[in-house]
Parts: C-alpha cells; structure tokens; sequence
C-alpha cells in the first residue's frame, strides 16, 4: 500500500507491523507525533499495543527494558535531551543483551533551546553497545524498523538497536512511502527471542555482582562481538527484505556512484540526499567523486570502507557532530581504519550542520570541489579538520 | 483469623551463601517475601544493600527470579514487566524490592509515576533510614539527630513521611510494616498481592552497622520503634486507614514508652540533645494524631 507518510508516522506503522506489545514513551519534540500516532492505533483498535504512558524518559526505557526482560517485543522512541537523560539505562540494556528497538528524532542538545536536526544525541550513545542506524529518507525509517526488530532479536547479536531519523528533515516531511501488507511482514518477522526470560517460579537472576571479573571483562567484549556478528545479520537480513520487498537498501552501507570513483564522500542521515545531488553534478563536472552512505554507525562497517576506500585518492568524512576537543565521531571511525589499514590515503574531516544550519547540495559540491583540488595539487590535505559554516 | 507460624510456607527464599551483615533486617524481610508470595514473586531491585546481599554471581544466595537494575529506575522496569506478564497471561507478582534512597531520594519520581498510574505492582521500601550500602549517609528517611558520615553532628530536618505521601497518592493499598511483625507484613503482602494496581508497604528496618547496636539486637530495636510510637503499624485500602494490631495500644500515649527508650539503644543518637529529643517527641504526637485522624473518618 503506498501513503504519504512523515518520518514519524512511517515509525509507527512500522511499530504496528511488528507486533510489538508494549510501548513506553515521553513527550518530547520532535518525536512526540511517534506515540501520538501509535496511542491512536491502539484506541482506535488497529493494534493491539499496552501503552505505558510515563514520567519521563529514563523511565520510558526502564519501562520497555522491563517489558522485554519479561519476553515481550517493546519498542520506545525519544530525542536529544530525552536520549540523554535514558544515557543510564541505554547502557543498562545492552549490558544485559536485551533485545528492543528505539527510534531516536536526532535533535540538537541546549543549551540553548534548539529543535532542529544534527547528530550529538546518537552519536553520544555510539560506545553503549546498541546498533545504531541511520535513515535517510521515510521508506527506509519504516523499513529499517521493521528489520531492526529482526536483527536485534537474531541469537548471534541479542543486542538493543536504535534508528536515528533527523528531526523534521524526516521526521515532520511527508514522502510517499510503501507500506508493506501485514501478512510480507509476519512471513519476515519470527516470533520473539531472546537470550532468557524473567519468568515467577524460575530463580534466574540479572545483574549481580560477578564474583569472577575476567567473566564480567568476557560479557562486555561479547557485547563488542555481538556487534561484529550484526554486521553478517544486517546484510543477511537486508536481502531478505530486499527478495519480499524490492526495497534492498545495501546492508550496512550503500554506494552510489563509487565504481570507477578517486575521492569519496561520507555521511549519515538525510543530508545524503543532497550528497547523492552534488555527486551527480561533480561527475558532470568531471570531478571522479563517489558516495559511501554509512547506514550502520554502529556495527561500523569496517570492511565496506575498507573495499570502497582503497585504492581511491581521498577520503572527506561530513559530521553532524563533533567530539569537542577531537574531531567529527564519524570521521575518527573511518581515519582510524584507515589508518589500521595501512592505506595511506588523505582523509578530511569536515563538521557542518550544527545546530540545525542548513546545509545543500551546492555546500557539498564547494567542499568537495576545494578537497579534490587541494590533494591534487598538494597530495594531502593541510588541514583534516574543518568547520563549515556556510557559503 | 490471624495468621500463625505454624501455616507459614517451608521453602526458603533467602539461602546459606548470601551476603547480608549479621542482624540484617533486610536478609529478615526477603524472608518474609518469599514465605508471603513464593514462587509467584518476580523481584525488581535497585543498587543498594540487597544487590550485595544476593551473593556472587553466577550463583546466589536468594532463591527468587530478579532483575538488577539502575538506581532510579526500579518502577519504571516493574511495570514493563508487569505489563509484559499482563499481555503473556503469565502469572506473577511484580515486587519493587528498593531501599530508602532508591525509594524516596533518587527514584521518588519514579515511583510516583507508577504509582498515579496505578500500575500493577508491589512497591517495598526497605528502609534503614540511610545509604548504608554506601557507607551510612544521610537520606530523606534518616530520622532527625541522628548521625550519618554525611550528618556528624547529626541530620538537621526530620524523615520525609513516605506512607503519607503515597497515601496521597490515592493509591489502593498503603501499608506500614517492621521487621519485628513478620505474621503482620506477610499478612500486608498477600493482602497486596490480592489487589489490583499500585501496593506500597513501607518495611522499618533497624541496621545494626548503620544505627550502631549489637546485631543480636535488630528485631528488639525495632519492636522499640513501635513501642514507643516512633513507627507506627497502620494499612489503608482505598485510602482508609486502620492501626495495625501490633501498634494499636499505643493510639493510647500513655501506653508509649518514652522515645528514650528507643535512642539510647542506638549509638547514633550518642549526641541528640534533649530538645531534640522533645522535637522529636513532638513529631510524633503530631503523626499520631494525623493518623488517628485519618483512621476515625
């Protein structure tokens, strides 16, 4: 069925075609149009959903982490503040291999008060042990949701996941989106697992004190494999939705025009879009740029940069965010790899898109342009660090 | 008819191999959970006393199903559990299992969600009146005068009254309860468990480190408490307050025995002075008479 959906809504559909049983939410913008949405399925009888309705957001994921303990599929949905305040039991979750999904409304953290997009709130959960998705347009909100439930539920990885969309850009745009009938998504959708159950009468215990610590350091590098094991599920998982669908969307990353391509653009989010129009135009141009969307930044997607970047003559990283004092989290991934790889290559880190600053199609080409001619001209890049601000 | 020992339940609940101080009334009252609602019980429980008192994993010296969880979140993870219980059609009573800070300082907001949304669990404060898992300081339910590392000279304000805040929340069942009264708080608990929606039963609970008394001393310390008025045995279904049995002679003052009685045992109270001790005999007549109050209506 194709509708015209926002961001937020395509969550809530998805939510609805995953049979998910509890939610738990706390207002906040700009995801509140999440739960509206998903309240009003629930009392209009279109599913069959327990709202736990609470008092804030640390309680909102403590709620649903104790609805999945208890052997539920449970879902909640937050933003910026919102997300930091749960930081606690964001770790909380993943430690304790629990499987739940939670879409984040990228949003800028105050102060001051600020209600548009960048990427501070998600990227701040990147060592917490979820995986971490991208979106960068509607059908890939609803579609990812949906497969996150099956990934996140997987026996190799039995970890949290969360799928950022970027506040307004997504998640207040309308776009037609194809919605999937409710019986593809039941054929794709197992019945819930996970690693263990709370259950009365069985005397199963989460959570107290290890009396051997190197079994406790062994729990926390399982979380890391769990997560490299995500990286095979996530593909796997992809082509199957593909097959049912149409709709592949490349597993953890996907390229666009990368295939005879000397310098490569990365980035995350819906500012892709633009990076895909500025592609075309730099190609017109004869500028030899392809695009690596990262869809996972959490499983990084070490072997897909690997493949796409040797061999090409430079690498420019875009953040939405920065690690203040460091550089943009995405791009100390990649440079890090990079250079674990032995490749040798130029990689440029620029940070743009704070606090909301509109950033389009002709920002990408001027950088890129200024990038391609700089490592042409001096074989490297001066500086990998810049702050752009505008035209 | 009143419940005896002799129908208590044999199987035990709180095993050999946990880690709980000598004396300890919380180690006392899990017991009483387990005798109260057995295999039925799913615990929920915040940092504190009773994340040591388990014992080590992978083993552990309580025989329930628990979820550890953060400090300030133990409702909030009770009712998601409840709710997910609800939806299985599994059987179980979802009980929050938190000690004085947990309840009243860090995870009060919480708690008081759950509780205006009438979320189906049992909440019990287990209260030692400090963070004595920390090392004994001061919380909202320390008593006033009474040292604490973080109070040297003793607390400066009085003990926030949870069991009339929660009653205030319109919530059907509000309970008191003391380690020295196990048939009474087991009866408080399977009361509970009889009832749907939010339960609060608020477990005195002497600390023979934390209140600096002999641990043979604890169920004897806290059989003063009531005794001497200082804690008071009462329920409320649907906010309708009945004194308890146990402390039902001392809505007669004059069967009270003097709050001395209570702080000299208790080297905490080493320095209280005697206008403290008057203040503190003040608060209580005064709490008397707001129950009485509200037990008359």
């Amino acid at each position: 069925m194709r509708l015209t959906l926002t961001g937020n809504y395509c969550v809530a559909y998805a939510v609805k075609l995953a049979r998910v049983r509890v939610v738990s939410a706390y207002p906040i913008t700009p995801q509140t149009t999440i739960v509206e949405k998903i309240s009003e399925m629930v009392d209009e009888g279109e599913a069959d959903i327990k709202m736990i309705r609470v008092e804030s957001e640390h309680s909102a994921l403590s709620a649903v982490y104790g609805a999945a303990s208890a052997g539920v599929r449970s879902f909640t949905a937050t933003s910026s503040h919102g997300l930091l305040y749960m930081h606690e039991m964001v770790w909380w979750v993943a430690q304790a291999r629990i499987p739940l999904v939670m879409a984040v409304v990228t949003r800028t953290i105050g102060p001051p008060w600020n209600i548009w997009t960048d990427h501070h709130d998600i990227m701040g959960q990147r060592d917490t042990g979820w995986l971490i998705a991208m979106a960068e347009n509607n059908q890939e909100v609803l579609d990812e949701t949906i497969k996150l439930f099956k990934i996140t539920e997987d026996p190799d990885v039995f970890l949290p996941g969360m799928i950022g969309l970027d506040a307004f850009v997504l998640s207040h745009t309308v776009e037609p989106v194809e919605v999937p009938d409710q019986d593809v998504v039941d054929s794709f959708l197992p019945e819930r697992r996970q690693p263990y159950v709370i259950r009365a009468g069985d005397p199963l215990i989460m959570g107290n004190i290890p009396s051997d610590l190197v079994r406790n350091a062994r729990m926390r590098w399982d979380v890391h494999l769990g997560l490299r094991n995500a990286e095979t599920v996530i593909e796997r998982v992809d082509q199957e939705w593909g097959k049912l669908t149409g709709r592949y969307h490349g597993g953890l990353t996907e390229c666009y025009r990368c295939e005879d391509s000397k310098y490569i653009m990365m980035g995350i989010g819906s500012w892709v879009g633009d990076m895909r129009i500025a592609v075309d135009s730099l190609r017109d141009e004869g500028y030899p740029v392809g695009l690596l969307k990262i869809r996972y930044v959490r499983p990084f997607p070490v072997r897909r940069v690997y493949e796409t970047v040797k061999g090409s003559k430079g690498v420019v990283v875009f953040d939405r965010s920065i690690s203040a004092g460091s550089a943009g989290p995405l791009f100390l991934d990649v440079a890090s790899h990079v250079q674990a790889m032995r490749l040798g290559i130029p990689v440029k880190n620029v940070v743009a898109g704070l606090a909301g600053v509109d950033v389009g199609y002709r920002d990408f080409e001027l950088i890129v342009r200024r990038f391609v001619e700089e490592v042409e001209r001096e074989g490297w890049v001066r500086e990998f660090l810049e702050f752009y601000s505008g035209r | 008819m009143p419940l005896t020992i002799r129908e208590l339940p044999r199987e035990k609940y709180v095993l050999p191999g946990h880690a709980a101080c000598p004396g300890c009334p919380e180690a006392m009252g899990l017991r009483y959970v387990g005798m109260a609602l057995g295999r039925r019980a799913i615990l929920v429980i915040p940092a504190g006393c009773t994340s040591i008192i388990q014992g080590l994993s992978p083993g552990s010296g309580l025989a329930f199903p628990i979820i550890n969880v953060a400090f300030a979140s133990s409702d909030a993870v009770a009712a998601g559990a409840s709710a997910a219980k609800e939806v299985l059609g599994e059987d179980a009573i979802v009980v929050v299992w938190a000690g004085d800070g947990a309840t009243s300082d860090i995870g009060f907001a919480t708690l008081s969600g759950a509780a205006e949304r009438g979320d189906n669990i049992i909440h019990i404060c287990v209260d030692n009146e400090a963070y004595m898992n920390t090392g004994i300081q001061r919380s909202s339910q320390t008593p006033r005068g009474a040292w604490t590392t973080t109070t040297w000279r003793g607390k400066a304000e009085p003990k926030k009254n949870m069991p009339l805040i929660m009653l205030s929340h319109g919530v059907p069942y509000v309970a008191t309860a003391s380690v020295a009264y196990p048939l009474d708080f087991i009866e408080k608990l399977r009361k509970a468990a009889t009832i749907r929606g939010f339960k609060y039963i608020h477990l005195h609970a002497p600390c023979p480190v934390g209140w600096r008394f002999d641990p043979s001393e604890t169920v004897e310390i806290a059989r003063l408490a009531i005794e001497t008025g200082m804690w008071v045995l009462f329920e409320a279904e649907r906010g309708r307050v009945a004194i308890s049995p146990p402390s039902r002679p001392y809505v007669d003052k004059s069967r009270r025995k003097p709050i001395v009685e209570y702080l000299k045992r208790q080297g905490r109270f080493r320095n209280i002075t005697e206008e403290l001790v008057k203040e503190l005999e003040r608060e209580v007549d005064e709490y008397w008479s707001i129950l009485i109050k509200l037990s008359s209506q």
